[in-house]
Formats: structure tokens, C-alpha cells, sequence
């Protein structure tokens, strides 16, 4: 996943360069405050720790061997923003010393892997591991599916990056300038390695570590278990709050998006002309069937959404339409997680009481 | 072969990097053409070179920057057989397998067709594969030269010329330090437990030995942290940091930067043209 010199334009580059700075500085900042100035060795020998473990070679389950990041463990025992500037720090020594990974390509790297890498396990390993014990067997099983979907999103970024460049780089003839493959194999290309090998490894390194740590030194857990009284509640997750009220503004973007996503298209689309020419425009020019397929048409009748299209009925405003479907389809997610919390707290209780069968 | 392939290829990664180590420090020693050069001038000549092999649209001009790549390496006294060892022959082989299949694929003007399967490679593609490996040899071929050239105290205190915080450098320093000490805990933990084991391991063992001692590095990782804090309190660390910077630019820096300059606004000049 460390995308070398070369493969990416100097203007991504300078985006993304652009990109990591922000969370740099800010990572910086609020590092330097709750360290002072134990900053410096601490994050000297944990981006050290990342670097070494960078070259631990995993046995992983079908007999085969992979390396991980160290993503997972890094955010679990410093906390995101620390992770953030020990698997930056440990990239530029890749890069600069072995040549693994571009300069160039250095803050895109840093994006893909050290800043989107440690934001996605922080949210998922406490999110997963709730108020668990800290020798709870729930946390091992959170930091194995953190440090995996973490290091999938990683990957799935850095193909993003790779794959827009043959539409946005190429010259007159349409040869590609940069990374020369679409986003149609370049996201499968790199999912692929990653679901199944590179995945395996950080979870198994995010887990493992974490199950040894759990038997040989549970305080290093503490800092962001979420068990800490002031670490909980509306402090620790108001950034989270905030950037989803931000996207659920944004959601009328989607109007100023043309035509329809390729294959969702309704029963009525094939009998409106209009619906027929995009669709079509949308496929390479090839005219859909005359008329909608049978089995889409049976299948369509078996359920009614509330609300098609985003569009409330009993809203005229399509802008207001996109966001209330937004309030309400997160209400309905965060209703069903609460659900599910409550059901697994009760679980978990008759557990612990005695003489409970 | 071996009984616990994973703890041989383990320590055979960390030999090699120390060996890696090993031959910088050596050839920094030497006395080439970029060894006597001033850090910042070699740090910003670089860059700029790269950025200009990255800007070019033309295989004549990128070859061309792999040429002058070369010619700095001779000039440099870094052997060739290094730079094809640790860079031609990895990225020829990494960039080669992700853009040989670009020939294949990009739709364009048909050159050749593979006989027996009948695949076409067309011209777009060709260029598009070419091209990447060359960018990917030359860009990691310059990094390589300044690496190889400079003692990495310098390297970093170079890095203060293009304005990166003070406190990230000392973390730099500080990181490729202990880097070498990890390195040889972690030799020494599997070097230890390569001597008590006797027979084969079963997959789940081998994987549990591979993450304990990853357990027990971080662990120490995080001991050793405090304990440096407290050596650098007891030597009055207080939180600022000061750097002693002691290069001062000369006629020849002077001159090797206004080369540098010079090729990399040809290079981007005849690189860009349409």
C-alpha cells in the first residue's frame, strides 16, 4: 500500500500533501498538550516500535505469511493523534531509508495509512468494545476487526488515488500519464490483497498485541478504553456528532449530480423516454430492454419505501427532502445500535450474576 | 529448509536492514561529488530533480533524468551494483508486475499482438507502462543518492532548510536511533526463542510467538520511552529543543544548486511541451 514515486501526479500529491497537514498540526498540538515534553521520546520509540513491526514476519491462518502495519495497536495503546504522528514518522524513515514508498507519494501515504488508518480503528475499537472490561475477550475481537477494516480502508483510499489518475492525466492520444489503471481494476486489484492477506495481518498483530497486553500490561489499555470517566459522553464524541450533522447538510449535493446511478433503476424508468436515454447513456450507449424486466417488476411490488427517492411526500422542497431522509435514516441506524447495545448490556449482566443459568 | 521459516525470514528482514544501515554510513564516508556537497543543497537538489521526473510527458526526457541519476551515482563513487541491488531491480520488479498489464489494457492503437492468445498491446498502453517504470526507477534512484551520500544527522538537520518544525526533526533523529535498538531486541527475542524450540509448531503457536513478541517490543517500547524522558529531564530537557547549525554554503554548493536548477528547468521545459 505504500504508493511509490511515480504512480500519482504532482498535483494529487500537492492535495494530499495539503490533505495531512491539518491533521499534522493538529495531532502536534494535541500530543504536545497532554504529553509536554514527554512528546518527543515517546513518540520516537513508538514510531520506531511501528517501524519494526513493519518487518515482523506473520504466520497467518492457511499456512501463509504477511506483514501489517501496526495501525491497530499503535491507536489502541496512544490514542489516534499520537498514532497519527508515529506512522508518519515511521513512514519517512521508510521512505527516505529503504525507498518504501515515494517522497512524492509521502503525504498521500501518510493520508491512506497513518491519518484515515488510525481515525478508522479509533472509531471502530470503541466503538465495538463499548464499556467492556479491559481483559475482556470483546476488546481482542474489536481490535482485530479495527486494525482489518482499517487497513482495507486504507487500501481503499490509496485505489481511489491511483485510479481517478488516468481520467484526470493522460495526453492527447489518452495514454495515461501516471497510474495507468481506472477505478474499475484498481479497487478490486488492491481490496483484493488486502481482504485477504495484508487484512489477515493487521488483524492478527491488532489482536494478538492486544490479547498479550491484556495478560502482561492491561494500564497501557487504559487510555482509550472509554472506561475513564471523563472520557466518555458528549466530549469524546463531538467531533463525531459535528461531522455528521456537516454530511447530513450536504446531502442535497446529490441533486446536482446528472442522470441516474448506473443500475438503480425503477420499473418507470424503462416507459419514460428520458429515464431510457440515460440509462442508455450510462451503459456505453446500449438501449435498455422495451421493457422492464419481468422479475424487477415482481420483485418492485414487494416492498414500497416509505419515502422513494429521498423525497417525503408531504415536502415539496427536494433540498429539505435530502435531509430529513438523512435525520431519519441515522435516527433509524443510531435507534437499532441502541437497541442492540441494550440487548447485549443484558446479555452480558445475567452473565456476570451469580446463579444465573 | 527450516523447521520455523517465519523467525529465520524475521531475522534475515532485520539483518538486512542493518546491513542497509552498514552501507550508508560507509559510502557517506566516501569521497564523491555529492559527499562534499552541502546537505540542504543535495535535499533541495533532489526534490527539485524529482519533481521534474515526475512533471515530464515525454520517455525522452524521463530516460534522460534516469541518465543524469546515474552519472550522479559514478560521480558519486556509489557502485552501481548498490543502486541496482537496492533499487533497480525491486522497483523493475514491483512497478514492472502493477504496469506491465497496462499494455494490455489500455484501449488505444494496436503495435503488437501476442501470438497464441492473441492479446494486443497497444501504443497508449506501452507508453503508460513505460513510462511509470522509468518515473519509479529515477525518483527512487535520486532518494537513494542523497541517502547513500549523507550521514542521516546531516540528512535531518537538512531537513530544517525546508522549514520542517524543529520538534518533528529531533523526532526523526530520535526514531532512526532507536530504530537500531529495537532492531536488536526484537533479533535477540527471536534469536532466543529460535534456540528453545525444538520440533514443529502448529500455525496457531507460530502466530501467538510472532504477536507476543510484538506484545513484549511495545511493551518496552513504551518502558524505554519513560526512561529516555528521564535521562533527557536529568540532562535538563525541559521541552525546547536547540540545534547546533553549523553548515555554511561555499562556491560549490553554490554552484551544484544553479545545476540543479538548470536541468530541472530544462528538464520541466522539453518535459511539459505538448
Amino acid at each position: 500500500m505504500h504508493i511509490p514515486d511515480g504512480y500519482l501526479s504532482p498535483s494529487t500529491c500537492a492535495v494530499l500533501y495539503a490533505g495531512a497537514a491539518p491533521f499534522w498540526v493538529v495531532a502536534l498540538r494535541r500530543v504536545r498538550r497532554i504529553m509536554s515534553a514527554r512528546l518527543v521520546p515517546l513518540i520516537s520509540l513508538a514510531a520506531a516500535f511501528c517501524f519494526v513491526v513493519m518487518m515482523f514476519n506473520l504466520p497467518l491462518p492457511g499456512g501463509t505469511t504477511g506483514h501489517a502495519v501496526g495501525m491497530g495497536i499503535t491507536t489502541i495503546v496512544l490514542g489516534p493523534w499520537a498514532s497519527i504522528l508515529a506512522i508518519s514518522v515511521a513512514l519517512l524513515i521508510q521512505a527516505l531509508f529503504f525507498g518504501d514508498g515515494g517522497i512524492t507519494a509521502y503525504g498521500a501515504n501518510c493520508l491512506n495509512m497513518a491519518i484515515i488508518g488510525s481515525l478508522v480503528v479509533n472509531v471502530l475499537y470503541r466503538a465495538i468494545s463499548g464499556r467492556a472490561s479491559i481483559d475482556s475477550p470483546r476488546r481482542i475481537v474489536a481490535a482485530a476487526i479495527a486494525g482489518y477494516v482499517a487497513i482495507n480502508v486504507s487500501a481503499l483510499s490509496a485505489a481511489i488515488q491511483l485510479g481517478i489518475q488516468p481520467a484526470l492525466f493522460h495526453d492527447a492520444s489518452g495514454a495515461p500519464l501516471y497510474a495507468p489503471y481506472p477505478l474499475s481494476i484498481s479497487v478490486p486489484a488492491m481490496l483484493i490483497g488486502h481482504l485477504t492477506f495484508a487484512g489477515l495481518g493487521e488483524a492478527v498483530i491488532s489482536g494478538g498485541i492486544l490479547a498479550y497486553l491484556q495478560r502482561a500490561n492491561p494500564s497501557l489499555l487504559q487510555a482509550t478504553s472509554g472506561l475513564d470517566a471523563a472520557d466518555v459522553g458528549w466530549r469524546m464524541t463531538r467531533p463525531m456528532w459535528i461531522g455528521l450533522a456537516a454530511l447530513m447538510i450536504l446531502t442535497p449535493l446529490g441533486l446536482l449530480a446528472a442522470g441516474s446511478a448506473w443500475g438503480e433503476w425503477g420499473v418507470e424508468d424503462f416507459k419514460d423516454p428520458k429515464a431510457r436515454e440515460e440509462i442508455a447513456a450510462a451503459s456505453h450507449n446500449i438501449a435498455p430492454p422495451a421493457e422492464a424486466p419481468k422479475g424487477l417488476e415482481q420483485l418492485s411490488s414487494v416492498w414500497t419505501a416509505p419515502m422513494p427517492d429521498y423525497a417525503p411526500p408531504f415536502l415539496k422542497s427536494k433540498e429539505l427532502g435530502y435531509i430529513m431522509s438523512a435525520m431519519m435514516g441515522t435516527g433509524l441506524i443510531i435507534l437499532a445500535f441502541l437497541f442492540l447495545d441494550a440487548v447485549l448490556r443484558v446479555t452480558s449482566r445475567r452473565r456476570k450474576e451469580p446463579g444465573t443459568p | 529448509m527450516t523447521a520455523h521459516p517465519f523467525i529465520e525470514r524475521t531475522l534475515a528482514g532485520f539483518a538486512d536492514a542493518l546491513e542497509h544501515a552498514g552501507t550508508a554510513e560507509r559510502l557517506a564516508d566516501q569521497k564523491g561529488l555529492l559527499q562534499r556537497l552541502d546537505p540542504r543543497v543535495k535535499v533541495i537538489g533532489a526534490l527539485l530533480l524529482i519533481l521534474a521526473t515526475m512533471c515530464s510527458r515525454r520517455l525522452s526526457v524521463t530516460a534522460s533524468m534516469l541518465i543524469v541519476a546515474v552519472a550522479l551515482a559514478w560521480l558519486t563513487r556509489i557502485p552501481l551494483r548498490i543502486v541496482a541491488t537496492r533499487v533497480w531491480l525491486s522497483v523493475l520488479f514491483f512497478t514492472g508486475c502493477i504496469a506491465l498489464p497496462a499494455a494490455f489494457t489500455t484501449p488505444g492503437l494496436a503495435i503488437w499482438h501476442l501470438p497464441l492468445v492473441g492479446w494486443q498491446i497497444t501504443h497508449q498502453g506501452l507508453f503508460s507502462a513505460v513510462q511509470l517504470i522509468l518515473r519509479a526507477e529515477t525518483s527512487a534512484t535520486f532518494v537513494l543518492l542523497v541517502v547513500l551520500s549523507t550521514p542521516w544527522t546531516q540528512l535531518l538537520k537538512a531537513l530544517r532548510a525546508l522549514r520542517i518544525p524543529v520538534t518533528a526533526v529531533v523526532i526523526l533523529g530520535m526514531t532512526h536511533r532507536y530504530i537500531f535498538l529495537l532492531l536488536r531486541i526484537a533479533g535477540e527475542q527471536f534469536e532466543a526463542r529460535r534456540s528453545r524450540l525444538v520440533g514443529m509448531l502448529s500455525s496457531e503457536q507460530r502466530r501467538k510467538i510472532a504477536t507476543s513478541s510484538a506484545g513484549v517490543l511495545l511493551d518496552k517500547s513504551v518502558q524505554l520511552s519513560g526512561e529516555v524522558f528521564s535521562a533527557m529531564q536529568a540532562r535538563g530537557f525541559r521541552g525546547e529543543i536547540y540545534t547546533l547549525d553549523e553548515f555554511q554554503m561555499n562556491p560549490r554548493d553554490w554552484f551544484a544548486l544553479t545545476v540543479f536548477g538548470v536541468v530541472t528547468i530544462v528538464a520541466l521545459f522539453l518535459g511539459m511541451r505538448p
